[in-house]
């Protein structure tokens, strides 16, 4: 019985590191600037963690075969704790454990303490059950008033805008698909009609909850390798359970080159 | 088991025995069957909600004709499957998780092993095991409304669960019949544990000093106090969530909403506030279920190492530690929110400090293993199993705590990989250890051996099968409470989750082993003595089953400490807590911890 259950714990072990060194099943491509710096860190904390984990579960399987009860008359040792042990391994797990979280703190606030350039893109998103909307402010670089009350999805007013009064809305230019031009600093402003959604591209390493009420800031630049993959075609999707329909509330990144975004923005516009 | 409570002195017919009994044991194994068959219930939902992911288009047999709406030709729709995620979690949380361990065990055994007759007020335990069987009653009533139960979670995040019917199909009667079923859940439990603390305090036998109390003791005086500090809080958010539904407010209703089409005319409100007072209750929530399952654990690995527990103190503060920092660390169930990031930053670094008491725990289990002599019995078995999926599930939290991780992370299948580890397998792998260990003493039959360790390896390779897939399905993005798996990114993913999904078959129907054991051994199984595994608690001094009142003529006096196995110069491998210095057996001068 001991022999067995070290081994299987071993194995398991064994199993599970092969399957996620391996790569197997792991991070999509990565499109964003700040995406190198999540990836380092998820990477040295799957390095630590797995040092600890073979350590803890081989010990494991080592205490189990080595102490297992044997004709022997050998007797247990009557043993209370190690005070001086206790304390180092109490240190070691802090240093480790709130190390890694001090070593992830810059690529935190990068992303989120710091706000965007000065000059960055702004595009609104808007979430609805069960779609998504995308707002650009047009040549006048503001966004419109929102008015609830006109919305009216059939009629294509997704977001309540009064093109005729309100001279910031005539040449907001809303969108079925996110296009995002290369190189370029975006922000992202999200917005809810409803209730809580959550935007997500895995490729952009970036997830932030739309909330109904309040107009969430989010900063990124797309790498040139995005241009590479799929056309330059990544699926947002929705992340926080928002109702029926959450599975399906889908939108395209559409990544593409500066001049093919102008190109792209001025086609979205004469269709507004 | 009938019988021996009924020769001793509780007479009267079923109603005397078992309706209104005030006896802790009968009262315990009320709330431990009540958790059985919740837990089995669970597993249900679970298994159909695995078919229909894996499989969406295989009809799942009856389930046509059980819910013709739900699930028309046995084809699932995705409101269903999101009401059965509802069901599912809330049972398996709140009716499995927080009461197996802590009223059905603690009812049973923390009397026993203080050395009291009883609990301090058994009239309010019994109140609460019937609100709380009220409170399942009217969780369960949710599938036979129009419309069915909510769609929102176990968190039932708002505003979706805050508007009502507008919101999606199970947000009218439903959401309102799960608000009131919660509520209902969270008194039954606070009177239950006014119950514990006041028990624990001053009903200890003479000689039992806090620091010779077992481990479980300390885990279920300190869940105690963890849950009257925090169920209040939801109680509070279920009435403004309530009041939000039927009476107009806007708690968590911002100004100009238009849902579906209808504008709302309500504002005020904010919807993270609702996530605030959920998690502020929702995070001490998750190590209630975890503290007394480390304590059993600690407990078990003691008694078949035949050795003390490791460093019993720093055992017996590490739990005070995590139940204090329990309060601190919510926020990091919100780092993308939309909740402020510094105070993220904050949150982080106290899940990272929390982290520490969790891995001394760890260190002393593999302590107390360290020079013992191991014995490989079920509860042993199923102890060692807890330790090395605790670990797992632990070391993958450390991936979530780093906000920069978690914004890609959040509310993937690595969160889902996360929780179920350790409370879906690490705490059942402790309730399962529990059941064996205490079974003889409840029952006063044994369990079959070897049916329990075919058990435990199904079980135990199972637990690995089932749920370290789901990391690798976080790694790649695929986002939890999904219905359906219809994005181009994620069908590269259905190999693994129709493996999942089988995985999880074939350990549910291990579980009727396990099942088939237990009413068996019920009824049939050897007779057991007063202490067939030679443990040191005074529950083990008593016969089994304990008799009305457990300690016939006077209450024991204490001597030692709880963990007296292989004492240097006794006659036996271990001491009980009731033998005194100098009587047979013990060797001159002990250890007084």
């Amino acid at each position: 019985m001991a022999l067995a259950l070290s081994l299987v714990i071993a194995v398991i072990t064994a199993i599970s590191v092969v399957l996620f060194c391996a790569h197997v099943w792991w991070f999509p491509v990565d499109i964003a600037i700040h995406g190198v710096q999540i990836d380092r860190q998820f990477l040295i904390t799957f390095v630590v963690m797995g040092i600890i984990f073979v350590t803890a579960q081989f010990g494991l399987a080592y205490l189990v075969w080595r102490y297992r009860r044997e004709d022997d008359g050998r007797k247990a040792r009557y043993l209370l704790g190690n005070r001086r042990l206790e304390l180092v391994w109490v240190a070691s797990a802090a240093v480790i454990f709130i190390g890694l979280e001090v070593v992830g703190f810059r690529t935190w606030a990068q992303m989120q303490y710091a706000g965007p350039q000065a000059h960055a893109m702004k595009v609104e998103v808007w979430g609805e059950q069960f779609a998504w909307y995308f707002r650009y402010p047009g040549p006048d670089g503001r966004f419109g008033p929102i008015h609830p009350t006109l919305m009216n999805d059939a009629m294509g007013n997704y977001l309540g805008l009064d093109r005729e009064h309100d001279p910031a809305s005539k040449d907001d230019i809303v969108t079925a698909t996110l296009g995002i031009p290369v190189d370029t600093p975006i922000e992202l402003i999200l917005r809810s009609k409803d209730v809580i959604h959550s935007f997500f591209v895995p490729e952009l390493r970036i997830k932030q909850d739309l909330v109904p009420g309040m107009e969430i800031p989010i900063h990124f630049t797309v790498t040139k390798n995005a241009l590479k993959e799929n056309d330059g075609r990544y699926e947002i999707v929705c992340a926080q359970l928002c109702g029926m329909g959450h599975y399906r509330m889908r939108a395209f990144l559409q990544i593409m080159t500066r001049q093919n975004f102008q190109e792209w923005l001025q086609k979205q516009a004469a269709m507004q | 088991m009938a019988d021996s409570y009924s020769e001793t002195g509780r007479r009267g017919g079923f109603f005397a025995k078992y309706i209104f009994s005030t006896d802790h044991k009968v009262i315990g194994l009320q709330f431990y069957f009540l958790a059985f068959f919740a837990v089995l219930l669970g597993m249900l939902l679970s298994w159909i909600m695995r078919l229909h992911l894996a499989w969406p288009n295989l009809p799942i047999p009856l389930l046509g004709k059980l819910s013709p709406n739900g699930a028309p030709g046995g084809l699932i729709t995705p409101e269903y499957y999101l009401s059965l995620l509802t069901i599912h979690g809330t049972l398996m949380i709140f009716f499995v998780l927080t009461i197996a361990l802590q009223f059905g065990f603690g009812n049973f055994l923390l009397p026993l092993q203080i050395g009291a007759k009883e609990m301090a007020f058994p009239r309010l335990n019994r109140l609460s095991f019937w609100i709380m069987l009220a409170s399942l009653c009217v969780l369960l009533s949710t599938f036979f409304v129009t419309d069915g139960p909510p769609i929102t979670g176990w968190t039932a995040y708002a505003p979706l669960s805050a508007v009502g019917p507008i919101a999606g199909p199970g947000e009218g009667t439903g959401q309102n019949l799960w608000i009131i079923a919660i509520a209902l859940f969270c008194l039954a439990a606070i009177l239950g544990s006014v119950n514990f603390v006041a028990t624990a305090l001053t009903l200890r036998a003479r000689g039992m000093a806090m620091m010779r109390l077992p481990l479980p003791c300390w885990a279920w005086l300190l869940t105690a106090l963890l849950i009257l500090l925090s169920f209040p809080v939801l109680i509070g958010a279920c009435i403004l969530l309530m009041m939000d539904r039927v009476a107009g407010t806007s708690f968590f209703i911002p100004a100009g909403l238009d849902v579906s089409g209808e504008l709302l005319h309500r504002g005020g409100g904010s919807a993270l506030m609702w996530q605030h007072m959920f998690w502020f209750f929702g995070h001490p929530e998750v190590y209630i279920t975890i503290l007394p399952a480390m304590a059993v654990i600690a407990h078990i690995i003691s008694c078949f190492s035949r050795k003390p527990v490791f460093g019993y103190r720093a055992m017996v503060y590490s739990q005070m530690a995590i139940g204090i920092l329990s309060f601190v660390v919510w926020g990091h169930h919100m780092f993308v929110s939309g909740m402020n990031p510094f105070v993220g930053f904050a949150f982080a670094v106290l899940t990272m400090v929390i982290a520490v008491p969790s891995a001394v725990k760890t260190f002393n289990w593999l302590g107390t293993m360290w020079g013992g002599r191991l014995r490989f019995d079920t509860p042993m078995l199923f102890a060692i199993g807890f330790v090395s999926i605790f670990v797992t599930g632990g070391l993958s939290g450390i991936f979530l705590a780093q906000p920069p991780l978690d914004a890609y992370l959040h509310a993937t299948y690595f969160v889902v990989a996360h929780f179920h580890i350790i409370m879906g397998m690490a705490v059942i792998f402790a309730v399962f250890a529990a059941i064996y260990f205490w079974f003889p003493k409840m029952f006063g039959r044994l369990m079959n051996e070897t049916l329990g360790k075919i058990h435990f390896w199904f079980t135990f390779i199972g637990a690995y099968a089932i749920f370290m897939p789901m990391h690798f399905l976080g790694l790649e993005g695929n986002p939890r409470r999904y219905s359906a798996l219809t994005d181009n990114f994620l069908k590269p993913m259905i190999p693994l989750h129709q493996f999942i999904t089988v995985a999880a078959l074939v350990v549910g129907a291990a579980q009727l082993i396990f099942v088939f054991n237990f009413f068996w051994s019920v009824f049939g199984g050897a007779k057991a003595s007063e202490n067939p595994w030679d443990a040191t608690t005074l529950e083990w001094s008593v016969s089994s089953p304990p008799p009305l009142g457990n300690f016939v003529g006077l209450l024991p006096g204490i001597y030692r400490g709880a963990y007296e196995y292989s004492v240097p110069g006794a006659t036996t491998d271990f001491v009980m807590q009731n033998t005194p210095d100098g009587a047979q057996g013990t060797p001159g001068a002990l250890h007084l911890t």
